[in-house]
């Protein structure tokens, strides 16, 4: 318990000198002559980006700031818009209800780490936005949230308030539950197949629609019983009356396409297929319901219904016009989703903007946030990342990351401070409280080190 | 008539029934990786003499040719210049505009030992049962005909080295060249190392799943634990010992009485006498130096496998002459106040340091493609350009003992050779030719398969 206490003071201290080093930036910050790729009208040679409120004032060259303004001199260096993740579940502490196969009345909100050191890390790999989504364990998993990653702010500023609300579904081994033994006693939970987990969600959708028709007969007064209100079904009705974004785990095109069926018949669209790491075998269908696709670049063969997955799943989705953004659903693979974007040149031959939009202006379309942010433009969000080098180059490395014109990560600095740190660090370790039994060495810090394993086993794999 | 079924009736058609819906589903998987065994998996190339003219020659081992010729012959580098002449005959491949690079080598993968990670437990064979498993040999379990190997060679990745994992002592580890029919087709080295867990202490408990909750473990013990693991293991390396010199005293003598086979221990032996490395698997500063200690001890040849922090023990590793296999780049810190890029920096540490060291994917074999963007990420942190090239060609061909061989474009040397329209290590490169010992390898895979089938689809 002392340690934790330690480790947690360690933590706010960080915290601390974080929020000092971004409340001075505020108002006016001038970057200069950098080669600024704005994910919608082409990268722009020695040009500079005026950041006023927050926002971005104006993309133009030799542009004026006011006296106090802080600069940042970017020569040789390169400037995209903060990445944006569609498929995450960094700063949860929890992922999956698994006792029901419906668990659409569970929010992320509830669950949400603000302290979460991946948060951190996310930001030193340029992702400023997150869809953060329960698990796959369930056909309906739950309400997701969707937030920028302000480091050091209490957690009510990570949300954004104006993104509209979404949910996750799930189709396949993991809600099926196959690949997963129930524990000694425990009874397998239906649904078992395929077949189960499609009449799974028919069931919830029919009786969303009927709750709906009994809310629709007491507002139109044809009775005069109140329904009792159902939080299980109160999101499916907003997904029916297109209020809610559905984010639907799945790997087979066959699922997919079902569940795009189903869709049609109940009157909504699905916003993204999540993974979908055969989507490039329906690609037509999806098009032409406007879909999204928010895949793996090209990972594969992790499960039986991964084999057919393909790098070049994102360039036929592409050719075929859907809407493709390329998510991480890792606390890892978050800090280089850079590279995952140059893949997609290398693999088909999407153009360079394309591809970059892959990761920035496209998920923020999926997640209804591309007003304020995604891309470089006039009046958006100042969500940018400075990189030392073309972010699709394997050498080049994020030199700072911002939110709304607020530095959430500054390498110069993160360096600076480490040898202090380390001496926190080493005077902590000499206490009594944290010496450790038999060897040298400090002990792991437990939470830390389990916790991406844990993340993995609770959703199966955690993809 | 009134149909009447005993139980024991019952019992027997339920066991028909299963057995037919086995039957069934284990067509449902194999027709599942039939279809992935078309007519182009795993060819294994043209052989014959190759001209690779005009090109920038990127030779890792000495200076980069501008603008010079490789010669490919009967499997091997015949000869590799700015002035060479062409031999009447060759095939040759205009490769102006293009690099040359010697193929590059990832040391350590399940390569062919596991292709469907969840969901088809028969495809995996990475693990025997039991802790001790010094008999167990990967090159038995490599599956030749892998989609694995296809999607990793194209990318410009020729040779690995598959290892087997799981219990303290894993089994022996294969160098192989990704080409072939047979799995002695592709051995390099087909016995080449031995896998140990080297004992380190586990804490058990934590964990968010309910289900999966163990007690936590008193520091003290685990600690004692490990301790005694470390003890049982020198003591089987004893006994290891004594069992090759009775059967060399026996060999040389008759008349002493003949010591029982065993296979374990015979399989033991030349790793306890130091005539083939011994791949200790230790992240942890302190874990790798009781590795080091007890390779100082029991007087092995021993490789670092994982290697976190070998740079913090970087004079034990130096003192005792052992390598790092280092496969964490793509991998999380493991601690909250860790720097951020830790594990992005370690090899650049290890290089500063003077530590030998090669990077490696340390995947099981799907995404070994990705080795280049490793080494790479490591070059964004601090590791020279130049270091991050040898890290995945001549440093691995080193510490797998093939540098003869492999690893560097040099007149003798095998022919695995990589084409390449920008540095290798780039994402962005496109690979436009692989040879393999000296056969052009086609540059299709399960996925440009699955590509073509879809890419058109209306």
């Amino acid at each position: 318990m002392k340690k934790a206490t330690v480790f947690l003071l360690l933590i706010s201290i960080n915290l601390i000198s974080l929020t000092f080093a971004s409340a001075r930036s505020k108002n006016e910050i001038l970057i200069r002559n950098a080669t600024v790729m704005t994910a919608a009208k082409g990268s722009l040679e020695n040009t500079d980006i005026l950041i006023q409120n927050g926002k971005i004032a104006r993309i133009g060259k030799n542009l004026k700031a006011a006296s106090n303004a802080q600069t940042i001199d970017a020569t040789g260096k390169f400037v995209t818009p903060g990445i944006v993740d569609c498929h995450s579940h960094t700063m949860m502490d929890a992922v999956n209800e698994f006792s029901y196969s419906v668990t659409s009345m569970t929010r992320i909100r509830d669950v949400l780490n603000p302290t979460d050191i991946a948060i951190y890390r996310g930001l030193a790999g340029g992702v400023t936005a997150a869809n953060l989504l329960h698990g796959s364990a369930n056909a309906i998993g739950g309400q997701n949230s969707t937030v920028k990653f302000k480091y050091g702010k209490p957690v009510e500023d990570f949300v954004i308030a104006d993104a509209p609300p979404g949910i996750k579904f799930a189709l396949g081994e993991n809600p099926k539950r196959t690949n997963f033994n129930p524990a000694p006693g425990q009874t397998p939970r239906y649904p078992r197949t395929r077949m189960g987990v499609m009449e799974v969600i028919r069931d919830a959708f029919v009786r969303a629609r009927d709750y709906k028709k009994d809310w629709d007969d007491f507002r139109a007064k044809r009775t005069t019983v109140q329904p009792r209100r159902d939080l299980e079904l109160e999101p499916l009705v907003e997904v029916i009356e297109g209020k809610r974004l559905v984010h639907a785990h799945g790997y087979r095109s066959d699922e997919h396409l079902n569940l795009m069926l189903l869709a049609d018949e109940f009157g909504f669209k699905v916003a993204t297929l999540q993974h979908a790491l055969e989507a490039y075998k329906i690609a037509p269908e999806i098009a032409k319901r406007g879909t999204g696709a928010s895949i793996f670049a090209d990972s594969w063969s992790y499960k039986l219904e991964a084999y057919d997955s393909i790098p070049y799943n994102g360039y036929i989705l592409w050719k075929n016009g859907v809407n493709v953004s390329i998510n991480s659903d890792s606390n890892e693979r978050m800090r280089r989703l850079n590279l995952d974007a140059a893949k997609m040149m290398k693999y088909g031959g999407v153009p360079e903007e394309e591809s970059l939009k892959m990761i920035t202006l496209n998920p923020a379309k999926q997640l209804g946030i591309d007003k304020r942010t995604g891309s470089l433009e006039t009046g958006k969000d100042a969500d940018i990342v400075i990189w030392t080098a073309h972010p699709f180059s394997v050498y080049a490395r994020p030199e700072m990351t911002m939110i709304e014109g607020e530095v959430y990560f500054d390498r110069s600095r993160d360096l600076t401070r480490r040898a202090e740190l380390q001496r926190e660090r080493e005077a902590l370790e000499k206490l009594d409280v944290n010496r450790t039994p038999g060897s040298g060495g400090t002990p792991p810090a437990r939470p830390s080190e389990h916790r991406q394993e844990d993340l993995d086993e609770a959703d199966g794999g955690n993809r | 008539m009134k149909l009447r079924i005993t139980n024991y009736e019952l019992r027997i058609i339920k066991s028909v029934l299963n057995l037919c819906l086995s039957v069934f589903i284990c067509g449902l998987i194999s027709s599942a990786f039939a279809q992935s065994d078309g007519s182009q998996q795993n060819q294994t190339g043209k052989a014959g003499t190759f001209a690779i003219t005009n090109a920038r020659i990127v030779t890792v081992s000495g200076a980069v040719i501008e603008n010079g010729t490789i010669i490919v012959s009967d499997g091997k580098i015949a000869a590799v210049g700015a002035n060479v002449t062409v031999p009447g005959g060759a095939e040759r491949i205009d490769a102006a505009g293009l690099s040359v690079y010697p193929g590059m080598i990832d040391a350590g993968t399940n390569m062919g030992l596991a292709e469907v990670g969840q969901g088809a437990p028969a495809t995996i064979d990475v693990a025997e049962t039991g802790d001790y498993n010094a008999n167990a040999k990967a090159m038995l379990g490599v599956n030749p005909h892998s989609s694995h190997i296809n999607v990793t060679r194209v990318n410009g990745i020729t040779t690995v080295l598959s290892i087997p994992q799981g219990g303290i002592i894993s089994g022996q580890a294969a160098v192989i060249n990704l080409n072939g029919s047979t799995q002695n087709d592709m051995a390099v080295v087909p016995m080449f190392g031995l896998l140990v867990n080297f004992p380190r202490i586990t804490l058990g408990g934590g964990g968010f799943n309910p289900f999966a909750q163990t007690a936590p473990i008193d520091f003290g013990e685990a600690v004692k634990r490990r301790d005694q693991r470390i003890e049982d293991l020198k003591k089987l390396f004893r006994d290891a010992e004594n069992y090759a010199k009775a059967q060399d005293a026996y060999a040389k003598d008759k008349n002493l009485p003949a010591p029982a086979p065993d296979l374990k221990m015979a399989a033991l032996a030349p790793y306890v006498r130091g005539e083939r490395p011994i791949i200790f698997t230790a992240e942890r500063e302190r874990d790798i130096r009781n590795a080091a200690k007890f390779i100082a001890d029991t007087k092995v040849k021993g490789i670092i496998f994982g290697g976190q922090e070998a740079w913090k023990v970087a004079d034990d590793l130096k003192k005792n002459n052992i390598a790092v296999i280092y496969t964490n780049i793509y991998n999380l810190p493991v601690r909250d106040d860790d720097a951020y890029d830790y594990l992005f920096e370690a090899p650049a540490k290890m290089a500063q340091a003077g530590v030998k060291f090669c990077v490696s994917t340390g995947d099981s074999g799907a995404e070994v493609r990705d080795l280049p963007y490793h080494a790479g990420l490591a070059g964004a942190y601090g590791l020279s350009k130049d270091d991050a090239l040898k890290s995945v060609t001549l440093y691995p061909a080193q510490i797998l003992g093939i540098a003869d061989r492999l690893g560097s474009i040099e007149q003798g040397k095998i022919a695995n050779l990589v084409v390449s329209d920008g540095d290798i290590l780039e994402p962005r490169t496109n690979v436009k030719y692989v040879f393999i010992g000296g056969r052009l390898i086609p540059l299709t895979s399960r996925h440009t398969e699955l590509f073509e089938s879809f890419k058109d689809r209306k």
